[in-house]
């Protein structure tokens, strides 16, 4: 007897996570924004002073990092989206989806680092 | 007529069988009704703020941050006019993104996804858009 193969080529269902991940990422990123964004309207940082005291302060850092790490699996979907519609061949798309997942992750680091190296 | 221009043939026209020929459409991106031309400029804003946006904004950030002197040369910088205008272009890109998501939120969640209210928010976003980098802009000039 030959077993029926069984195995659909579709519903992995990864692809639905990864989408309700870039609505999830996206929410975080709109709160920080308008945060940000009344937070530089109020204190109007305008010397080096206040422009590196209020980049010191341990919720701005934290939450900068939360932004840019919903900002890292947010543009890794997007950017995967835009390579599969337009790099059809895979050994080149295969590269640069490696490459944007190399380059979001020395995002993150460099903006950790830049906030925490003083 | 035409028999008097040898060197432009007029196209073999038969009256009566040009109006059964199958209708092509005019794909110009100048037809895109507005969900679609927000659709393309999210997808274009996107990539922009991935690459190169983001990182020169890092940089910034890490420049302005490092020193006094830093902070001053890319304050003065950031104050020449043509930097200015590229700064609106940066700016544009990550309000237009801003606005289409949370547009693609709400038609996610079912508000709005009838076709007259989505071509509105569509232009809405784009209006929006303009408008905030219209504002931020004045605030920065």
């Amino acid at each position: 007897m030959v077993k029926a193969y069984t195995k659909t080529p579709v519903g992995a269902h990864y692809g639905l996570g990864d989408w309700l991940l870039q609505r999830l990422t996206a929410v975080v990123m709109v709160l920080f924004t308008v945060g940000f964004a009344i937070c530089l309207a109020v204190h109007k940082p305008g010397t080096y002073a206040e422009w590196k005291a209020l980049f010191s302060g341990t919720f701005v850092r934290v939450t900068t990092v939360l932004f840019f790490t919903a900002l890292l699996y947010h543009a890794w979907v997007g950017m995967r989206d835009i390579l599969m519609d337009y790099v059809k061949p895979t050994a080149i798309r295969l590269t640069l989806q490696s490459a944007v997942v190399v380059a979001l992750l020395l995002y993150l680091i460099w903006i950790a680092q830049i906030l925490w190296s003083r | 007529m035409d028999t008097e221009k040898p060197t432009s043939p007029a196209p073999h026209r038969r009256p009566h069988a040009s109006s059964r020929r199958p209708v092509s459409y005019d794909l110009n991106l100048a037809h895109l009704p507005p969900p679609g031309i927000v659709s393309i400029l999210h997808r274009v804003s996107g990539l922009a703020l991935f690459f190169p946006i983001l990182p020169a904004l890092i940089y910034l950030l890490g420049a302005s941050l490092a020193s006094e002197e830093g902070y001053r040369e890319w304050r003065s910088f950031f104050s020449e006019p043509a930097v200015k205008f590229v700064m609106l272009g940066v700016i544009w890109a990550y309000a237009h993104h801003f606005f289409a998501g949370l547009r693609y939120l709400l038609l996610d969640v079912h508000v709005g996804i009838a076709k007259a209210p989505a071509r509105k928010s569509a232009m809405a976003v784009l209006v929006l858009g303009l408008l905030a980098t219209l504002l931020i802009g004045w605030c920065i000039w």
